[in-house]
């Protein structure tokens, strides 16, 4: 019997509880993305469940009125994978930020994108460390003056989307909070790739960290320092769309196409390439020597983790019939007392 | 211990001893394979109808540096005609492989006991190795002091399988076989399982099973024909209870009892898990049960597997997550989490001694105190430990049955001695089985405007297991204090308090949902000795003993160690003293005094190793009279 899904509005995602972000968070921002993706995705929201860490970002799935799980720090990619062992029927997604899943719980998300579960991680990245009021994170610059560096952070930082790639993802994105149609547009692509997604989010903190993506959001210089992809169109950029991204051997280039290097001189983007070469050079463009990439950097199949743990159960019920309690305790050699 | 001798013509003429019980030690280098011999000799010795105990133990080293002392590798079987408890505390006979073993060993061995010695292992290099400077087998008057067998098993075993072109390393490694062969006629035991054994395990290698094969007889038939052996013993079958039996190791049967409990609730097992001694062994064996739905994980680390487990957990499968104590430590945080979630799951905790890696192949109680406060904040759980290897069968679908019927996590402990150690298991019928009844809240259509309600508690104070997937029951839990009843994030102080008191009195509910303390011996007396865990064997025999020596003194053996029985209160005061004996220094004395103000003595050990039940039976002595 084919039963009609209701039609649901960004509204009854919303659950009946108060949103306590910062005035003016860029968490707000992905929140409604997120709500208004949801009912076109013609996924009920019974079977939808955030699971979250610790950090600003992790308060998320108590605003979804979806299943959801705020866990402990950094492992929210953990429960992800055990929940979707047991569940693979849900649709699971992972909120986490740079310090929640780079620092604390680098080790779970590394292993969650290697197995290739199904879930959609989607990490909040505002260089900071927010709920703890402003220590530096994994990916604030060198440098950087805050609360616990005071004479600057002497930790080299790292990229997320290179250590995604590094770990054998399958599709890799970059988005912006305040960019809501490419960010809605980004969630989606995510929540229909089979197999691990991760996305980053470039995130305004402005308490702790404002304007920290300001070269990236700021409307009136955006466009010279972003790059947006789109699969097997050649890396242009600028407000014109005069300047391009060139390979010298194995090294990127920015070029004016103004003087005289064609198109077809530039790099096309190939998010479908097996070798993750490409999308590795891409995560590695950095403001300001160059503009840097969004949008889907990588995005290929291969079967998911959970889809080959079940498919060894049914193999194993095939070859062997349902497990039988009275041979399981007779294994090996028994005897009788009469 | 001897009662009649008879002769039997089958083994060569020897006069036959018949003994109630045989207590005997394999001891040889960690590659020498008497892991694997003495597993045989357990096994045969079961299917001869015997009652047994074992006592692997062996070093943390896979292969520690070959002939050394620390290299040792040992294991002992205690077979008996009558009910045993414990693997024994003397050596009957002791097979020494090489001169390290035997230094390590022999002060276990009973004096005029049966050793039983490999004399080509003891080499210069070997003797050096061994810390021995002059050879023990001239020099220490051991023919006086034992019955001394010198057995050239390494040339009698290079020469039984020379026809099969093995290396020598190859040959040498069959020694092992040729040393069960001889005790199999010592004892009088059949070599057929031990046979099929060959022929399943090494039915791919044709010329190594021939070789195991030609070594274990060749080592009985040399008990056949030499002369230094003057008797040979028998150990007749015991009367134990009528039914079918396995012989089975703690872990073994830990896990046969997790399956079990996941196909009497109609739920599929999820273990979520990270190697570690002594618990990987369930891991494994889980691991071969796919057919019976069961979904193994193995874990990036200790806290990912915890919290894989309550990922599961929330998405309605039996989760488990199986470690010893330096994983425990790390899954604290999960493991508070599961506690304010209030998901259903297991924690297994395997104890090994400690503190931090501690002695990870030998056994000690030592985290009792860790698994019951080692939390940040309020945060009780149940905590039930199982007392022997074939007892983990129940204690498993009794772990799962509190857990499911109270939302709670709960603790269950074993030990390296019960989780490697064997006896022999009753299997049960299947259809005495008990039922584990779960329910899961239906799903609603539409949602009234009334959000569902995750923390609404029943008359036992557990919350509604609602499974993601059903419509209408959208909500959230996380590691915030909540609202009682609605689940919501609440700061709440007068809340706060209120679900600390409701979280600790679904704990305590569980006491009215357990059996009674059971007490062997008098109801009332001198001396009480209190027990847990792995110490039940040796805390029986040495009660029922003293007993028979006339002592007033009883035996209480809790299962339960939080909530505990709630008539134990009345039961510690009916004796003018209590006596704890643990593996550790006075854990549950702790609790004990705590809790019900019992001045209660400690017997305290930690070294690696089980009591032994004369240990026991002196501080009772000491005690009661
Ligand atoms: S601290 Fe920063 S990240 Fe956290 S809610 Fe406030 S603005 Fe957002």
């Amino acid at each position: 019997m084919a039963t009609e899904l209701p039609v649901l509005t960004a509204q009854d995602f919303a659950s009946d509880q108060d949103v306590r972000w910062c005035p003016g968070c860029g968490d707000y921002s992905i929140l409604a993305q997120m709500k208004k993706i949801m009912p076109s995705l013609g996924i009920p929201r019974e079977q939808i469940v955030f699971i979250s860490g610790i950090g600003c970002s992790s308060r998320f799935p108590y605003y979804m009125n979806t299943y959801g799980m705020h866990s402990i720090h950094g492992r929210a990619p953990a429960f992800a994978t055990g929940l979707k062992i047991a569940r693979p029927d849900l649709h699971v997604w992972v909120i986490t930020g740079d310090g929640d899943g780079l620092s604390i719980g680098g080790n779970h998300l590394m292993h969650a994108i290697r197995r290739n579960v199904d879930i959609n991680v989607i990490l909040f990245n505002n260089r900071i460390y927010g709920l703890t009021k402003g220590q530096y994170s994994p990916t604030s610059p060198l440098g950087k003056v805050t609360k616990s560096t005071p004479m600057g952070s002497v930790d080299f930082p790292l990229h997320p989307l290179s250590v995604a790639i590094g770990c054998e993802a399958t599709f890799v994105a970059r988005t912006i909070d305040v960019n809501i149609q490419h960010l809605g547009v980004v969630l989606r692509r995510a929540a229909e790739h089979k197999g691990v997604s991760f996305v980053e989010v470039y995130q305004n903190c402005n308490v702790f960290n404002d304007g920290a993506w300001e070269y990236a959001s700021d409307k009136k210089v955006r466009d010279d320092n972003v790059l947006e992809l789109e699969h097997g169109k050649p890396l242009i950029f600028g407000k014109n769309r005069d300047k391009g991204i060139r390979l010298n051997g194995t090294t990127p280039e920015v070029v004016d196409l103004n003087n005289g290097v064609k198109e077809d001189d530039l790099v096309f983007h190939d998010e479908k390439a097996e070798e993750p070469t490409l999308a590795y050079l891409l995560s590695r463009m950095r403001h300001p020597e160059f503009p840097e990439p969004i949008g889907v950097f990588r995005a290929v199949d291969r079967t998911t983790y959970e889809a080959e743990v079940n498919h060894q159960t049914e193999v194993a019920r095939e070859k062997k019939g349902e497990g039988d309690l009275a041979a399981l305790f007779s294994t090996g050699d028994t005897w009788t007392v009469e | 211990m001897s009662t009649t001798t008879h002769s039997e013509a089958a083994r060569g003429a020897k006069q036959v001893i018949q003994l109630e019980d045989a207590t005997v030690r394999l001891a040889g280098d960690s590659g020498d394979g008497m892991q694997l011999a003495g597993m045989q000799l357990t096994n045969t010795s079961a299917l001869a109808g015997n009652d047994i105990a074992t006592f692997p133990d062996f070093p943390a080293e896979i292969r520690a540096p070959r002939g050394t002392l620390a290299g040792v590798s040992g294991f002992q079987l205690h077979f008996a005609s009558a009910d045993i408890y414990t693997p024994g505390d003397r050596l009957n006979a002791l097979v020494a492989m090489n001169p390290a073993a035997l230094k390590t060993n022999l002060d276990d061995l009973e004096p005029n006991g049966i050793l039983i010695v490999n004399e080509d292992a003891f080499d210069t290099k070997s003797l050096k190795l061994a810390h021995y400077e002059n050879n023990p087998l001239e020099s220490e008057g051991l023919g006086d002091r034992f019955r001394l067998i010198r057995v050239k098993m390494t040339k009698l075993t290079r020469d039984a399988v020379s026809e099969l072109g093995l290396s020598v390393k190859e040959s040498d490694r069959c020694r092992n076989f040729f040393a069960m062969g001889l005790l199999y006629w010592l004892y009088g035991r059949s070599m057929e399982p031990t046979l099929r054994f060959i022929d399943a395990k090494f039915g791919k290698m044709p010329d190594v099973a021939e070789a195991n094969r030609r070594a274990l007889k060749a080592g009985y038939h040399y008990g056949e024909t030499t002369e230094a052996f003057v008797y040979t013993y028998t150990v007749d079958r015991a009367k134990l209870p009528r039914g079918t039996y396995n012989n089975v190791t703690g872990n073994q049967v830990l896990a046969w009892g997790l399956i079990t409990a996941a196909k009497m609730s109609g739920k599929d097992l999820f273990l979520g898990s990270y190697p570690i001694t002594p618990a990987s062994d369930i891991l494994h064996e889980l691991s071969r049960y796919k057919h019976f739905g069961v979904r193994t994980f193995q874990a990036e680390d200790e806290i990912a597997a915890v919290c894989s487990a309550i990922g599961a957990a929330f998405g309605g499968s039996m989760a488990i997550t199986t470690s010893s104590g330096p994983g425990i430590c790390l899954k604290s945080e999960g493991m508070g989490l599961a506690m304010i979630l209030e998901l259903p799951m297991l924690v297994i905790d395997i104890q090994r001694g400690g503190p931090s890696t501690g002695l990870p192949t030998k056994t000690e109680q030592a985290d009792l105190l860790q698994v019951m406060y080692g939390r940040n904040g309020e945060s009780p759980l149940p905590v039930i430990a199982a007392r022997s290897p074939a007892d983990c069968f129940e204690v498993a679908q009794e772990a799962w049955r509190i857990a499911t019927r109270f939302m709670v996590p709960v603790i269950l402990l074993s030990d390296g001695y019960i989780a490697n150690g064997s006896e022999p298991w009753r299997i049960p019928d299947v259809s005495e089985l008990n039922k584990i009844a779960i329910e899961h809240p239906v799903g609603r259509e539409g949602e009234n405007g009334e959000p569902f309600l995750p923390y609404k508690r029943n008359e036992r104070l557990s919350r509604p297991w609602a499974l993601p997937g059903t419509p209408g029951l959208m909500h959230r839990i996380g590691g915030l204090e909540k609202q009682d009843v609605t689940g919501n994030v609440s700061y709440d102080p007068e809340n706060h308090q209120h679900m600390v008191n409701v979280r600790a009195q679904k704990v305590a509910n569980i006491a009215e949902d357990i059996p009674p303390q059971a007490v062997a011996g008098p109801e009332n007396g001198d001396l009480l000795v209190l027990s847990w865990g792995g110490t039940y064997g040796a805390c029986t025999a040495a009660t029922q003993r003293c007993r028979a020596e006339g002592l007033s003194v009883a035996h209480a053996h809790l299962r339960y160690l939080n909530p505990f029985p709630r008539n134990l209160e009345k039961i510690l005061r009916s004796y003018k003293t209590v006596l704890i004996p643990e593996l550790n220094m006075g854990q549950l004395r702790s609790m004990i005094r705590s809790k019900y103000l019992v001045d209660a003595k400690g017997l305290n050990k930690v070294q690696g190793k089980p009591f032994s039940v004369v240990e026991v039976m002196e501080k009772i002595r000491e005690l009661a009279a």
